[in-house]
């Protein structure tokens, strides 16, 4: 055995550990047919954002599997990056055009980054493109023998229709589309996949810390061991409502001493983010119970950690593509109050694994309430543990992205038998 | 063929098989029961088949109130918590083909319309979307010739195998059984009561890990009854 096939071997065992040998053998046969098969994925981040934490832990599995995978990132300048933001705000609904020069600099800045991506790209069996930064490169690629996917990460359910009209011109062309949720599906003429995202149970963000880690976190970021702590972790996005998140525990501790963290990075392809942090700075000025971090794009351990010390987890979106910050406090056993919205409603079941509200009053109210039921919080968080590890683990979102490769190779739709 | 004297009767060997399920969205939507209604008159049926059965290899809450997408649709997205009920209790296993069983869940919706003063609406955001599945299936390459071989197999089969032989096998087979139980019909009355209790298992209410942990435990308990 080869020192790499050695890698994969170990890598594969330690996700055993977690998930159990059989989904690792189930991977492993669904991936048979498959073993070689160029696929490259491409989006415009390395770091910040779930997209880029997701393919972090996703290529090496996929490579693991003996499928020929890679990662491109493509770049732009700020004009860029202004653009797609505009188009990240269309989709999710916030109805402002993009000038026609910012669509010009997208334009240009994918035609640019085609030309050093042709020949990857044009010899793949599968190209992934995600979101709609790279969307355009399909059409510098005349040549392309294999099959192209546009993966949608943001909850399109009701798009602003001059961004979404734009927008369609580049997707259209392309063989298939994948939505996290069957509401983000939009009209195009190819099949659309519903998969939604996935966390990574060994990740630096995701796996088990010493105690004395989390104990460390207290003294770092000078919190009261004694008082109940709510956390939010996002990037200060307006969609994410950190201000709301303010209010929220602002009402709660009128009558249930809390502290709240709220705890973002920025995202190297987000503009805006520095004018809500400023924002919410100022909302929480005067209140040292309120902390307000912004942590670096690598900071997951402590992330992990404030997560796991975490006694609520809120995640309080208007609007959400998927929310993996749920899924991660969830897999560490926290109850999470979410936004009613887009993903979040495929992971928080209201009563069962957190709560479902819609204003920082509704927020509030349930912050109380399970402060008020230590039991029910943690049989809430047990729940939620054990309904993450089932269903939304990066060996799932593998599992389907595998299934769907099976079906576009073979051209079939519906029932597909492999050699029976 | 005897062996010692006993007539031991010989099945075909147990193939496990496994699959693997990916959801895709039709386009159709509904808001409210009338589009519902009309929308599942035309549906492909595969669609159907989602919402019923293929929903338990999808991301769920293992403790569901109604025990398919229409029901529980009916009561969160409309509200209507007569209509939920009717359709929880149309069992796919009562009809004999796909095309029957939209027939019934199409009189249930016609009739709860004629009862209805004014038709059921949702909420934009609690629409229903009909789904369909593309799944593949493929064999796993283990195969067992005596019952007592697969237990300690069971408790490590992919929910994947899970869902092949104890839910698609109900819609896939003519006698409407999961493939456990067809097979050891293969070996005559020796494990009737074992196949008895597996046919007893309502398949709605529990997630494929479940299932698996129902599985295993009855076809230990039945060995261990029998050792005894």
């Amino acid at each position: 055995m080869s020192s790499a096939e050695k890698n994969d071997s170990l890598l594969l065992d330690r996700y055993a550990e977690v998930t159990g040998r059989e989904v690792i053998h189930h991977l492993q046969q669904l991936a048979e047919p498959l073993k070689g098969a160029k696929v490259v994925h491409v989006n415009s981040t390395r770091e910040g954002g779930g997209v880029a934490e997701i393919l972090q832990k996703l290529i090496p599995l996929k490579r693991a599997l003996g499928i020929d995978a890679s990662w491109e990132v493509i770049s732009g300048g700020p004009a860029f990056y202004e653009c797609t933001k505009g188009f990240h705000n269309g989709l999710q609904g916030m109805g402002r055009r993009v000038p026609k020069p910012l669509l010009d600099e997208y334009e240009k800045v994918n035609a640019v980054n085609a030309e050093e991506l042709r020949a990857t790209l044009e010899e793949a069996d599968f190209v992934m493109i995600h979101d709609p930064q790279p969307a355009p490169l399909l059409s510098h690629c005349a040549k392309r023998r294999g099959r192209w996917l546009w993966r949608c990460h943001i909850d399109a359910s009701h798009p602003y229709r001059p961004v979404w009209k734009y927008l369609r011109q580049w997707v259209t062309p392309y063989d298939a589309s994948i939505f996290s949720l069957p509401e983000f599906a939009q009209p195009l003429p190819h099949p659309q996949y519903i998969v939604a995202p996935s966390i990574d149970p060994l990740s630096e963000k995701n796996r088990d810390l010493p105690l004395e880690e989390l104990q460390a976190v207290h003294e770092r970021f000078e919190l009261d061991p004694e008082l109940p702590m709510i956390l939010q972790v996002s990037r200060y996005d307006r969609f994410k409502d950190p201000l709301g998140v303010v209010q929220a525990c602002q009402l709660a501790s009128k009558l249930t001493p809390l502290q709240l963290v709220l705890a973002g990075g920025g995202a190297s392809d987000d503009p805006e983010g520095e004018a809500v942090l400023d924002e919410v700075r100022q909302a929480a000025a005067g209140n040292p119970r309120i902390k307000v971090l912004l942590l670096p794009a690598d900071a997951h351990r402590t992330i992990n950690a404030l997560q796991r010390t975490a006694d609520i987890v809120l995640q309080k979106s208007i609007r959400e593509g998927f929310g993996l910050t749920v899924a991660e406090a969830m897999w560490k056993g926290k109850p999470v109050i979410g936004g009613d919205t887009g993903g979040i409603r495929l992971q928080v079941f209201d009563h069962y694994t957190g709560f479902l509200v819609r204003t920082p009053e509704g927020a509030a109210l349930r912050i109380r309430y399970l402060l008020h039921r230590r039991e029910l919080l943690r049989e809430m968080g047990l729940r939620a543990r054990r309904f993450v590890g089932e269903n939304f683990l990066i060996t799932r979102h593998l599992r389907e992205y595998l299934t769907m490769m099976l079906g576009l190779q073979s051209g079939t739709m519906g029932r597909m038998e492999l050699g029976l | 063929m005897i062996a010692n004297g006993t007539e031991v009767i010989e099945s075909t060997p147990f193939a496990v098989r496994d699959c693997a399920l990916i959801s895709l969205a039709t386009g159709l939507k509904a808001q409210n029961l009338r589009e519902f209604c009309d929308l599942l008159k035309r549906i492909p049926l595969e669609s159907i088949e989602h919402h019923l059965w293929g929903r338990l290899l999808q991301p769920r809450f293992d403790e569901p109130e109604y025990n398919n997408d229409f029901a529980s649709w009916a009561y969160h997205g409309l509200h209507d918590k007569v209509l939920a009920e009717r359709l929880s209790m149309v069992l796919p296993t009562d009809f004999d083909d796909q095309e029957a069983l939209r027939q019934e869940l199409v009189e249930v919706l016609e009739e709860r319309l004629d009862e209805c003063e004014m038709v059921p609406w949702a909420k934009k955001e609690k629409q229903f979307h009909f789904l369909r599945s593309q799944i593949v299936i493929f064999d796993s390459g283990l195969r067992f010739s005596r019952p007592v071989d697969i237990v300690p197999y069971l408790p490590h089969l992919s929910t994947g195998s899970i869902y092949y032989h104890f839910i698609d096998a109900r819609n896939r087979t003519a006698e409407r059984w999961d493939d456990f139980s067809a097979w050891l019909a293969g070996f005559g009355p020796e494990y009737k009561l074992l196949r008895e209790r597996l046919c007893g298992v309502d398949p709605y209410f529990a997630s494929l890990q479940n299932l698996r942990q129902i599985v295993t435990e009855l076809f230990q308990g039945f060995f261990e009854e029998a050792v005894q």
